[in-house]
């Protein structure tokens, strides 16, 4: 039973994949931009060549990248090309691979999305079972009021009044960069130091930004959970309070956030890259935003649709785990 | 919303009175609507205040920090309350100007998409069927797909001088109309089997007499709540879009003008104010939205009222 269960998962992960990419080949396609044209057109442009050439430049090229060919053989190129993991050559820093950017990039990416997206989640959570648990001080209880105030507000914009006030007026953290000019990266001490320095604020702007809708979330869920018939059991057993807290109220409320987890981790990544740009962090962020400026299209949807696909992948894994989280699943 | 609050109590007071009330009551709704209305007096007053041209690039003269600040001046607020930025743009045009095309493309997309969102919804779950079986197929296979990697797609395919607000809001409804459609479907799931409608129906009431008599009078209060919710979810989307330099970029819309401050370093040079204005409007437009929101939940689903 649980290999069908995984095996449908994985069908449907690999629906999604397709529909992505097939999304990301044909609507490009649907405008009349090419992206060659535009990109030579622009060199042209700074000089380096006479403008009479374009159309022979441009004419090879589309050979060169299959673009001369029927639609459907690109289609099928395209799909074939993806599931080797190959999202084609970038258009402004011409020898480098997509996959290669993306590889550079990716660490400084993973960091500070991993770091924010375990602390906003541990603390929303605790926080709003904190706030929903009648036995706790009042004073706990208040604490969770500020962060639920955040939660409409994009960790972007955190981020520019976190910039403003901490970097700016006060002068407490660098205004952005991955490390301090004039230093080389090497793995010394100092500079590993220097790289968690600059990302402090962006991991400040992330996880206040999403800290709210943890708290709000399981806040709710505990309120509903305290009525439950095994809660007032224990209660009337006479367990200690901490046991109730843990065994038998958070670990039941947890179980629903964490497929709330998985739902917001599109949203998280796509927050992450937008908080990465304006900090100047070297992610894919702002990978993907320097590739939007200089139109190296090849870089945008191979950014794009290599987003779309760890969103995807890292759902069905969270899916994944919950047997071992809920005993009760596995029975099924 | 005004006509829900008056149906209980037999003597009334003035509606004005108990909508008062009612907003003492649910407090977010309260907050959301005056913030609401405070942006609307901003750029309201605002309009008869500025020169809309001095919204655009080459108007004023740049660089000039926030005359509002500056209390010793003698005609305070001065020439640039808010001071003008590196284009040569002056900050308050550009912030009613601004406020005011967010608004737009948010109530067009929310619009639009809500209204795709409860046909389709309900043609789905009304009818049932292959129909239904193929929409709620696409909703699944789209939902873990990050919308906004998609519009990037969208928005860089197109030609950058054809980036209007109206394009903007049409890439926003693309992919923003499978929220309503899903919440739609299972509200009308869930009332086509209720009694009034079987009793409606044995009556001899035909499809139509159902769906726009019976349940749709029902559905309004999710439809305002999908409403809002969807005016949240646009204006959220392209300040992103424009905040990666996908907007129209001529236009002063407030994620452009995030953006091209930050392309031109604005917290390095100093020029504090020029990203901060509009990251306040924002801020404020988008919490009033969450705001008022959360009261329409309220109002609509009054099991929630339980957890607060």
């Amino acid at each position: 039973m649980r290999l069908r269960l995984i095996l449908r998962r994985l069908a449907f992960l690999l629906m999604v994949v397709w529909a992505a990419s097939t999304i990301t080949f044909f609507v490009p396609r649907l405008s009349n931009r090419n992206p060659i044209r535009e990109r030579f057109a622009e060199l042209s442009r700074t000089g380096g060549f006479a403008a009479a050439d374009l159309e022979v430049i441009v004419a090879s090229y589309n050979k060169k990248f299959g673009l001369d060919k029927p639609l459907l053989q690109q289609y099928t190129d395209y799909i074939g090309s993806i599931a080797r993991f190959d999202l084609g050559v970038s258009l402004s820093r011409f020898p480098m691979t997509v996959t290669q950017i993306i590889y550079n990039s990716l660490p400084w990416t993973i960091s500070l999305l991993f770091v924010s997206a375990i602390l906003s989640f541990l603390i929303g959570n605790l926080l709003g079972a904190v706030a929903a648990w009648p036995r706790s001080p009042g004073w706990l209880r208040a604490v969770a009021t500020p962060f639920i105030m955040f939660t409409g507000v994009p960790p972007v914009l955190l981020a520019i009044f976190l910039l403003f006030f901490l970097a700016f007026k006060l002068k407490l953290f660098p205004l952005g960069q991955a490390y301090s000019t004039g230093t080389a990266p090497d793995w010394s001490f100092r500079f590993v130091l220097d790289i968690m320095w600059h990302q402090v604020l962006p991991a400040i702007s992330m996880i206040l930004g999403s800290v709210g809708g943890w708290v709000l979330s399981m806040r709710g869920m505990g309120i509903t959970i305290q009525g439950e018939d095994y809660v007032n059991f224990a209660e009337h057993k006479g367990l200690d309070g901490r046991t109730i807290f843990r065994n038998y109220y958070l670990r039941n409320a947890l179980l629903p956030q964490v497929t709330g987890f998985a739902l917001a981790l599109g949203s998280l990544i796509t927050s992450g890259a937008v908080v990465e740009g304006l900090y100047a962090l070297p992610g894919l962020g702002s990978k993907l935003g320097e590739a939007i400026r200089a139109n190296d299209f090849m870089v945008i949807y191979g950014i794009v649709l290599f987003i779309t696909m760890s969103v995807a992948t890292l759902m069905v894994l969270v899916e994944f785990l919950y047997p071992f989280l809920d005993p009760r699943i596995k029975q099924e | 919303m005004t006509t829900l609050t008056t149906t209980a109590p037999p003597i009334q007071p003035s509606r004005l009175k108990l909508f008062g009330g009612y907003l003492r009551r649910n407090k977010s709704l309260g907050y959301g609507l005056g913030i609401l209305l405070f942006l609307i007096l901003f750029t309201g007053i605002g309009f008869f205040q500025i020169k809309p041209k001095n919204a655009y690039p080459l108007a004023v003269r740049p660089k000039q920090p926030p005359g509002i600040l500056d209390f010793s001046a003698k005609d305070w607020p001065g020439k640039y309350p808010m001071g003008s930025d590196f284009f040569g743009r002056d900050m308050h045009a550009v912030m009613v100007t601004g406020m005011w095309q967010t608004a737009l493309i948010g109530v067009l997309a929310g619009a639009a998409g809500t209204l795709i969102g409860v046909i389709l919804g309900f043609t789905s779950a009304y009818f049932g069927g292959v129909f239904d079986m193929i929409i709620k197929g696409i909703c699944q296979i789209l939902t873990p797909i990050p919308v906004f990697m998609i519009q990037i797609i969208i928005a860089s395919s197109l030609d950058k001088r054809d980036v209007t607000i109206f394009t903007m809001a049409w890439i926003v409804v693309m992919l923003a109309w499978m929220g309503p459609t899903l919440v739609i479907r299972s509200q009308v799931l869930s009332m086509k089997e209720r009694q009034f409608v079987a009793v409606a129906k044995l009556s001899g009431v035909g499809n139509g007499g159902i769906i726009f008599g019976e349940i749709l009078p029902n559905l309004l209060p999710f439809i305002a709540a999908a409403f809002v919710s969807q005016v949240f979810g646009s204006v959220f989307a392209s300040f992103y879009l424009a905040i990666v330099g996908l907007g129209p970029l001529r236009e002063p819309l407030l994620g452009n003008i995030i953006w091209g401050a930050q392309s031109q370093g604005a917290f390095f040079n100093g020029w504090w104010w020029w990203p901060i204005w509009p990251a306040t409007a924002m801020v404020l437009i988008l919490s009033s939205l969450a705001l008022i929101n959360m009261g329409l939940d309220e109002l609509a689903n009054p099991r929630v009222r339980r957890t607060e």
